[in-house]
């Protein structure tokens, strides 16, 4: 093994990771090198000072503080979320649907029967005889004051011809 | 038998609060001392730490648990304690102008919490601290990406790949990331790995 693998290696030999094949390679290239065997025993030696540093604890009120945070976020609705109707608005709704649907029904009953029974000639001469357009064309037609009025204004006068010079 | 973070978060996915409150419980306090390490300051930890939770629970309806879950709360963690550190040290740059820092205010966060009376030496107490404070600086001098390197690698025990992906680089150069750091350390700590040596042999 090389120096430079032993660097690669050097943690995982300190933290014991190494599996067993290359924890003895480790250690045949230690017995032989001593510039590694010092680098090693030194990065034990800081690895145990970092050991040293106390663990703090956070302070009582972090959990409140986070629970608080988490309480504030807004809550997420998804799309059927969205799409749901509150029941009071489905209830006025149908109500409301009901109540259109009687409502044809019911005006669609109060129609009086017709009186042609289906036959188009007849149907024909009744709407012939109630046609107000045909009093209206007698009132139009008689109307006196449309008497009163003057002829229209004949025009007389021939187009304009160009001049000959 | 405890459930798994993976199953936890998909729990938390289907609206189940408190699952949330098992990973807020299970994380809570790695998640504060590594991102405390990283800031070295207890109270912009601690709201880091907050965002991290707050981040994990906003993501919930699009989490898929492609990666390991301590995989993706330590990437957060790191993103926002990277920036916080360019950040603090831009602030600290502006404040420097104006007023010089002649006190360590930062040393102050861990000493709260030891209990000096249960030490029967005060002197034996005193280097003690002397040689947390030590250690402590020495992790502080290290180039951020290496400082998050040895914190995960240290004190997460999360294995290379895991780490590799949290930093957003290949294992190689995770792997020479971290020998740098220690090789740093080894030279910060020099007189304490010499006697370290020694006590080890």
């Amino acid at each position: 093994m090389s120096c430079e693998k032993m660097a690669s290696r050097i943690f995982g030999y300190v933290d014991g990771r190494l599996k067993e094949s290359e924890r003895l390679e480790a250690e045949k290239h230690l017995a032989a090198c001593a510039p590694c065997r010092v680098r090693v025993e030194e990065f034990r030696a800081v690895s145990g000072l970092l050991n040293e540093l106390p663990v703090i604890e956070p302070s009582p009120e972090f959990d409140t503080r986070v629970r608080a945070l988490v309480a504030a976020e807004p809550v997420k609705q998804n799309w059927w979320e969205w799409m749901r109707i509150p029941p009071r608005i489905a209830f006025a709704a149908s109500a409301l649907l009901l109540a259109a649907l009687w409502l044809g029904l019911y005006q669609r009953q109060q129609v009086s029967p017709l009186p042609w029974n289906g036959n188009p000639v007849v149907a024909d001469q009744e709407m012939m005889q109630d046609l107000s357009v045909l009093e209206d064309h007698d009132v139009i037609s008689n109307f006196e004051p449309l008497k009163e009025l003057p002829p229209p204004v004949q025009n007389d006068e021939p187009p304009d011809e160009p001049q000959n010079m | 038998m405890a459930r798994t973070d993976v199953q936890l978060m998909l729990d938390v996915k289907a609206g189940d609060e408190a699952s949330f409150a098992l990973l807020l419980h299970r994380y809570r306090t790695p998640l504060v001392n590594f991102l405390y390490r990283m800031v070295r300051n207890r109270e912009q930890a601690e709201d880091l730490a907050q965002e991290v939770f707050l981040r994990v629970y906003r993501a919930r309806e699009d989490y898929v648990p492609s990666a390991k879950f301590t995989t993706w709360l330590f990437r957060i963690a790191t993103n926002l304690a990277l920036n916080s550190v360019r950040d603090n040290r831009y602030r600290k740059l502006e404040v420097s102008i104006d007023a010089p820092v002649t006190m360590d205010a930062e040393d102050g966060d861990e000493r709260t919490l030891d209990v000096p009376e249960k030490r029967p030496n005060i002197e034996q107490h005193l280097v003690e601290e002397s040689r947390k404070k030590m250690i402590r600086h020495a992790i502080d001098k290290l180039p951020e990406k290496q400082r998050a390197a040895v914190l995960l690698h240290k004190y997460q025990e999360l294995d290379y790949a895991e780490i590799a992906k949290i930093l957003s680089c290949s294992e190689s150069a995770l792997k020479s990331l971290l020998f740098r750091a220690y090789e740093s350390l080894r030279v910060e700590l020099a007189p304490l790995v010499a006697q370290q040596v020694r006590s080890q042999g």
